[in-house]
């Protein structure tokens, strides 16, 4: 099987970075998301309630719909705000990428760690520019609004095609397709890496960092 | 084929689709209040929260879109449309979107009804949400208030675009495969709003968000003049005062919460495979069709209108919807206003820009504030915002306003600067003070608006005046250059000893 790639991407001016950005993972995570399991006897299970905020966007003229839980919103601010901070060490050429992937954990025997296999992937290609004055910054606002406007819509797109998504798991298994971490809801496995690029081409990623990290684990 | 669904599955796939149809209706709905919409998750399930998302039920809508449907459920060929409108403070109507539920006749046989189709319709709605919220109308929505309001209309049967304009965009949300078709969620949105500004700028020319009631006190609990239509206001149902509306017991129903984790047959390619439209019903469906009227809300220019109550300062839930009923097809008219029931603007038989030229005229920006530094030269445009002149004040419109039977805005007052010429044309005009979100003007004389006018056009310091400050520096090198002269010659020797220091 095959991981599902999707790239989205946008340009905008660094006070825009975080929010263009957590607009469209948010809108991602609302589809990847679901309440949280609550397993019984007999082998059935009941899912809990998903509630939704509207988020207006203090740069943008834009509105999207987050999953109601503070949680993780934390945890993907975070996220953003240290991707945003990469690229503006990176200076103002830098070109960033933040993707959002989605996995599955795959037991394995000792030694060797679970394995995780991704199946789905967003990836948020980020340019950063420069306005000279006021009047393109308000022209930028609106522009920027419409772009994320598009993006949404493509996301619902992909989303709406209903390929591959894990099968919903036993209880036993449940660890290895959801994040369960959450108190109030239970989005699918999934991590934000980042890769900053920055004017001379040389490249910051997460990715590799994490990769021989683990290698070096077993 | 309906055979090969066992009855179970066929009573939980028309119950899913029914209160799909319900959800989409309120989604819709309450993303066009004009209000940011927010819902509580919670991890334990109640049995009440259909696809596992909060959505609320607003009790209006529910009914609304119950009498629209009528029992029947969204099939081939018969769509449930919920028609999103526009209409402004005169009258003028204009439709904004069209969202349609529809099915059609590809069938997926092999879906589980119970966990798939169920899932499938929760992510649709949860795109139903996020799509709500990019489409231009819901902007629009957000600033609905005394110019202009957000309607909807809930009908069923064929799809009617017409109303969108040229160049109208589609978007489809998505589509699920059921074992008896698949149900396609899709939105056709207007993207000509010129017509809209065309006519608003034909009748009068707002600076920016004008109130047109600044100088009625609004009513308690609500910013609609007294002399509006009564509205059926709705209620939180978590509020005391909220009373159970008929008819929405059905919406009680407890949803599917429980599944099964024995390993679901989930085939993603399944195969897919038409079938005939269904004879079961289908005179049922045609006399339905033959009849919108029975179903809907006659005529195009009905709708229920939805608005909030503090569409600025609104920190509760509070929704205002107006059933308007039938009206003939010129209802742009005023007159026709008057005698609808229709509630924003229907008002006592006197026309309400005549009401509202009347209250305004008592007080206007600009009029009775002696101090004021515009000018009154009528030569030059947009004069009134000139520096201060020396032109009296028996002259200046701003403070003797001509006797025109509307007033203007500032803005006309300065681009028609001939005074009370053209006044037929100014019939229509009303002049308001401007009053940005959050003002107080009980606190504050002047707004802040007129703050930053005067602001900008500040008077000149009299010690920078050209003429009196060239003046008084001839009169001063005049007066006391001999006396300079002369104490320069008595202390020469000084400066010329100094001047040799330096060297």
């Amino acid at each position: 099987m095959n991981c599902r790639s999707e790239l989205l991407e946008v340009t905008v001016e660094a006070r825009q970075v975080e929010e263009s950005i957590l607009s469209l993972l948010h809108t991602i995570l609302l589809h990847r998301s679901t309440g949280k399991f609550h397993y019984k006897k007999e082998g059935t299970y009941s899912i809990g309630t998903v509630g939704t905020v509207d988020i207006d966007c203090d740069f943008i003229d834009f509105t999207f719909v987050r999953i109601s839980s503070d949680e993780l919103d934390r945890v993907i601010k975070k996220a953003v705000s240290e991707f945003k901070d990469a690229l503006s060490i990176s200076g103002n050429d830098g070109i960033g990428q933040i993707s959002l992937e989605f996995y599955q954990k795959k037991k394995s025997r000792w030694p060797f760690s679970d394995e995780c296999i991704p199946w789905e992937v967003w990836s948020i290609r980020v340019n950063v520019v420069n306005l000279a004055n006021e009047q393109e910054r308000q022209i930028c606002r609106e522009k920027v609004g419409e772009k994320l406007c598009e993006k949404v819509i493509n996301v619902v797109e992909v989303i709406n095609r209903h390929e591959y998504v894990p099968k919903m798991p036993t209880q036993s298994e449940v660890d290895n397709v959801f994040d369960t971490s959450l108190r109030e809801v239970q989005p699918y496995l999934h991590k934000i890496t980042y890769q900053i690029t920055d004017s001379l081409g040389t490249s910051v990623s997460t990715t590799m960092r994490r990769l021989i990290k683990d290698t070096l684990a077993l | 084929m309906d055979s090969d669904l066992s009855p179970q599955d066929k009573k939980d796939l028309d119950k899913f689709i029914k209160f799909f149809a319900l959800k989409t209706v309120q989604v819709i709905v309450q993303a066009r209040l004009g209000e940011k919409i927010c819902t509580r998750s919670s991890s334990t399930p109640t049995g009440s929260d259909w696809f596992n998302l909060a959505i609320k039920d607003i009790p209006e809508v529910t009914h609304e879109a119950k009498k629209a449907l009528a029992g029947q459920l969204p099939g081939v060929g018969h769509s449930m449309c919920v028609e999103i409108s526009l209409k402004t403070s005169e009258g003028d109507s204009m439709e904004l979107e069209t969202w349609c539920l529809e099915m059609n006749e590809k069938c997926d046989k092999d879906i589980k009804v119970s966990y798939t189709v169920y899932d499938r319709l929760s992510v649709l709605l949860k795109s139903l949400l996020a799509v709500t919220r990019v489409t231009p109308a819901y902007k629009l929505s957000r600033k609905q208030g005394h110019d202009y309001v957000i309607l909807y209309r809930i009908y069923f049967g064929e799809v009617q675009m017409r109303g969108l304009g040229e160049g109208f965009q589609t978007v489809r949300i998505g589509v699920v495969g059921t074992p008896v078709g698949t149900v396609t969620l899709s939105c056709a949105y207007r993207t000509n709003l010129a017509l809209m500004s065309n006519r608003q700028f034909e009748r009068s020319v707002p600076i920016m968000g004008i109130i047109v009631d600044h100088f009625v006190d609004p009513p308690c609990g609500s910013q609609r003049p007294a002399n509006m239509g009564q509205p059926c206001n709705y209620r939180a149902p978590d509020d005391d005062h909220g009373e159970a509306f008929a008819g929405v017991q059905d919406s009680q129903e407890v949803c599917t919460t429980s599944f099964s984790t024995s390993p679901p047959s989930q085939l993603y390619n399944s195969r897919l495979s038409y079938q005939p439209p269904l004879l079961a019903g289908t005179t049922e469906l045609c006399h339905t069709a033959a009849n919108p009227n029975q179903t809907l809300h006659a005529g195009k220019e009905d709708g229920v209108m939805l608005h909030p109550a503090q569409p600025y300062h609104a920190t509760d839930a509070h929704l205002t919807l107006e059933h308007m009923p039938n009206t003939p097809a010129s209802c742009g008219d005023d007159d026709n206003l008057s005698h609808s029931g229709e509630g924003r603007r229907s008002a006592s038989p006197s026309d309400p820009v005549e009401s509202l030229n009347a209250l305004t005229r008592k007080v206007g920006a600009f009029v009775n504030k002696p101090n004021t530094r515009l000018s009154a030269s009528m030569d030059l445009p947009f004069a009134a915002f000139a520096p201060r002149g020396l032109d009296s004040e028996d002259n200046d419109p701003m403070v003797h306003p001509p006797d025109s039977p509307s007033c203007m805005s500032p803005l006309q007052a300065s681009l028609h600067s001939q005074g009370s010429e053209g006044s037929g044309q100014h019939d229509d005009f009303v002049m308001v003070d401007f009053r940005p979100a959050f003002s107080k003007d009980d606190l504050m004389p002047m707004d802040l608006g007129t703050f930053y006018r005067e602001f900008q056009n500040p008077p000149q310091l009299a010690s920078l005046s050209l003429h009196i400050s060239s003046q008084s520096m001839a009169d001063d090198l005049v007066d006391s250059l001999p006396e300079k002269l002369a104490i320069y010659e008595r202390n020469i020797d000084e400066f010329d000893a100094f001047v040799d220091m330096l060297q």
